[in-house]
């Protein structure tokens, strides 16, 4: 695995304000970083800088180990959220000339997007005009110029917005085998539902900082509010005795034939620790640690901060 | 960077010289200029009708000797000034306009033109003329002076202005300009109409929301230019189809329309248009019309002619490619756009004063400013160039050089403000954010 993308130490302002500060971020081949963030947090700032669309006043960005530079953009694919194409151009001529001036040659360029069209289901598109496609259509032509020059890093900026769900999945599945291959993905998204499924790490930017990052599994360890659920058979009673002071029952749940309660950890008892103190007074089903969603996490994140 | 921008034309090109309005536009433009100036000579030639005018005399019958001619009968009789204008007014026998010649003519020299529609310039020109010759006849014979004497006396007089060289004196010859003029209208409406055309590709660009994609793969500069040079070949194109086109139909007309007219009764009237031309106080005879022309130096005129386009093109389209930029919808241009076009309409403007007075520091700083030399040195330079008279051959190179400086300099601002407002949506760009670019 080789790092693919690395910021230092960004900062960026506008006039007055602070659009990024101090922004670290690391990404290797093969993951998929969730970039989240509420809106105007800094996440298009970074993106932009990253496309070298726009500069920033101090740090350092590396693609692939060397610095940032106009040539370097023909491993970049970038989807933006603002996102459009020519209307009065065909299909075939937009995405040749979208190749074309990334560095492709007209013949590579056709190849590629014939694969495209195969794996997103749409041959024979070739000379349709761009206006006489729907939204949904737009995108997956939009989708396929973003990765028609074969980038090693790839941005996505909110990829699923005007997507039915029987087209999200096919994005997603694409996401997913561009993993495969190798590629690096940065996903900017609000549908944290994507992101638990889609990425390895993320990071959260609130107010042009990045207040949290890391694996979404260790992310995720970190926020749980030590609950866990117990499903056993027996009385209940000698279940919360059992408990006793390790943990607390915060709620209870009368199922057919078991009862399925949520506990809380009150000190720091080891998972095996609880096990065996309930063992011998009922019969445990199912144990499982409740981990807080993406959402959760988020909204706990950055509300605080907002409120403030 | 030359790839991308090479690509970047190639589309803007292309994607123009496609389009059904392009070709429509370059077909029909000179069918459209030849109609117009064909059916405003046959217009002239045919559709005048016959006049009969009733001629009132108090002298009667001094003026007796009035002559029909093609299209005007006269009905000389002595009949008073109401019968015959209760004639008109009934339009009894076709009568089209009364003429009432009063008794102190000679003195006067008018006579009054009642009519219920007035007759076109030329007819009413015809009309005078012949009065005017039975006047003078009438004159001539009261002096005892014989009509051979009076065509040797009758002078017309006209200074002749040379300005003084070592060597070779040379013809000062004002007229010219209007040709300079004609090319100088050329290229107002063609910058205003190519930069316009820069600033709706930007507009669609910013609206498509495809500005962001292309800008992640190549720079806002390069962007900008390859659409600048991309609407500046299309205009390229298109003159020189319009000439091509235009020189065809001439020919063509030439060998179809004008042969005909050349050989049939309506050449005396054909005459007699030139006459009231020549009349007409600023403008000139169609004979004249034609010596101009080939006293106009084409073959430095055309160069200069694209010149003055690419480079006025240049340093406008780049103002108008940031201003596109700015906005998010066409109609909120008008705010920008005034305050650059007005340069140029001021320069048009002032073209009239300029070529009465050539000589003017007024009009040697518009022909250098940048902002209206494109306009103004087409007036000074038909006029002649360098060889004595009209402006020398460093005014020249000096407009040049400062017009290359002005667009180069526009196009750093203009790419500047590009730069910093393409990606701003949905806003409402001032100027104060314009300034704020630049500090």
């Amino acid at each position: 695995m080789s790092e693919v993308l690395k910021v230092k130490d960004l900062s960026k302002s506008y006039n007055q304000t602070k659009a990024l500060h101090s922004v670290d971020l690391s990404l290797y081949s093969g993951q998929i970083l969730g970039l989240l963030g509420p809106n105007g947090a800094g996440k298009s700032t970074l993106i932009r800088i990253i496309n070298n669309i726009i500069t920033y006043d101090q740090g350092e960005v590396y693609l692939m180990g060397s610095a940032l530079s106009q040539d370097a953009l023909r491993d970049i694919g970038y989807l933006p959220e603002e996102r459009g194409l020519y209307k009065k151009m065909t299909v075939q001529d937009q995405l040749v000339y979208l190749a074309k001036l990334r560095g492709l040659s007209r013949f590579d360029a056709i190849q590629n997007m014939n694969k495209w069209f195969e794996k997103l289901e749409i041959t024979g598109w070739n000379y349709k005009p761009i206006e006489s496609l729907s939204k949904g259509m737009q995108q997956k032509v939009q989708f396929i110029s973003c990765l028609i020059h074969d980038p090693e890093l790839i941005i996505l900026d909110e990829p699923f917005s005007g997507f039915d769900p029987v087209n999200a999945e096919i994005i997603k599945r694409e996401i997913l085998a561009l993993k495969k291959q190798g590629k690096s993905i940065v996903l900017s998204t609000h549908n944290m539902a994507s992101v638990e499924e889609l990425c390895d790490k993320i990071a959260l930017i609130n107010k042009g900082e990045i207040v949290l990052s890391g694996k979404v599994s260790t992310v995720k360890k970190k926020h749980s509010a030590d609950h866990f659920s117990i499903e056993f058979k027996g009385e209940v009673s000698a279940f919360s005795n059992a408990l006793w002071t390790g943990a607390k029952i915060v709620s209870f749940k009368q199922q057919e034939d078991s009862t399925k309660a949520i506990v809380k950890f009150t000190n720091h008892l080891s998972m095996n620790e609880l096990i065996k103190s309930v063992i011998d007074k009922v019969e445990v089903i199912a144990f499982k640690e409740i981990l807080p969603s993406m959402q959760d996490i988020f909204l706990r994140t950055i509300k605080p901060t907002q409120d403030a | 960077m030359l790839r991308r921008i090479k690509l970047i034309i190639e589309r803007e090109y292309l994607v123009r010289v496609k389009k059904l309005s392009f070709i429509i536009m370059t077909l029909l433009f000179p069918i459209l200029i030849a109609s117009i100036l064909a059916i405003s000579v046959w217009a002239s030639l045919n559709e005048n009708k016959t006049q009969n005018i009733i001629v009132v005399d108090d002298n009667y019958p001094a003026f007796q000797h009035i002559k029909n001619e093609t299209k005007l009968n006269y009905i000389y009789q002595d009949i008073s000034l109401e019968k015959a204008k209760k004639l008109l007014k009934e339009e009894v026998e076709g009568v089209t306009a009364v003429m009432y010649l009063p008794k102190n003519i000679l003195a006067s020299n008018t006579a009054k033109f009642y009519v219920n529609d007035m007759p076109n310039a030329i007819t009413q020109r015809r009309i005078e003329k012949q009065i005017e010759n039975i006047i003078e006849g009438q004159k001539l014979l009261a002096y005892k002076i014989s009509p051979k004497l009076y065509t040797k006396i009758n002078t017309e007089f006209k200074l002749s202005p040379y300005k003084i060289q070592e060597g070779k004196d040379t013809k000062i010859d004002r007229e010219k300009a209007y040709v300079g003029w004609f090319f100088a209208i050329a290229i107002y409406m063609m910058i205003f109409m190519y930069a316009t055309m820069v600033m709706r590709g930007v507009i669609e660009e910013k609206v498509n929301r495809i500005v962001e994609v292309i800008i992640s793969t190549v720079k806002p500069f390069e962007l900008m230019m390859g659409k600048v040079i991309g609407v500046a070949l299309v205009g390229l194109t298109q003159f020189v189809l319009w000439a091509v086109l235009t020189l065809i139909l001439f020919i063509a007309a030439q060998y179809f329309f004008f042969d005909s007219f050349y050989n049939s009764a309506n050449l005396a009237e054909l005459q007699m248009t030139a006459e009231v031309a020549k009349q007409s106080a600023a403008s000139f005879n169609t004979d004249q019309a034609n010596h101009i022309l080939s006293r106009i130096n084409f073959s430095v005129m055309i160069p200069l002619f694209l010149f003055y386009f690419l480079g006025g093109y240049l340093l406008y389209s780049a103002l108008f490619a940031a201003v596109g930029a700015m906005i998010d919808n066409e109609s909120d241009t008008q705010q920008f756009i005034l305050p650059l076009t007005l340069p140029l309409t001021l320069a048009l403007y002032l073209s009239q004063s300029i070529i009465n007075n050539p000589d003017s520091s007024l009009a040697f700083f518009t022909s250098i400013f940048p902002l209206t030399s494109p306009i103004i040195m087409m007036i000074l330079a038909a006029i002649g160039m360098g060889s004595g008279v009209g402006i020398p051959y460093w005014q020249v190179a000096l407009s040049m050089g400062l017009l290359i400086f002005g667009f180069v300099l526009t196009i750093f601002i203009g790419a500047k403000i590009y730069r910093g407002t393409i990606l701003m949506q949905g806003k409402n760009i001032g100027f104060k954010d314009v300034f704020r670019l630049f500090k």
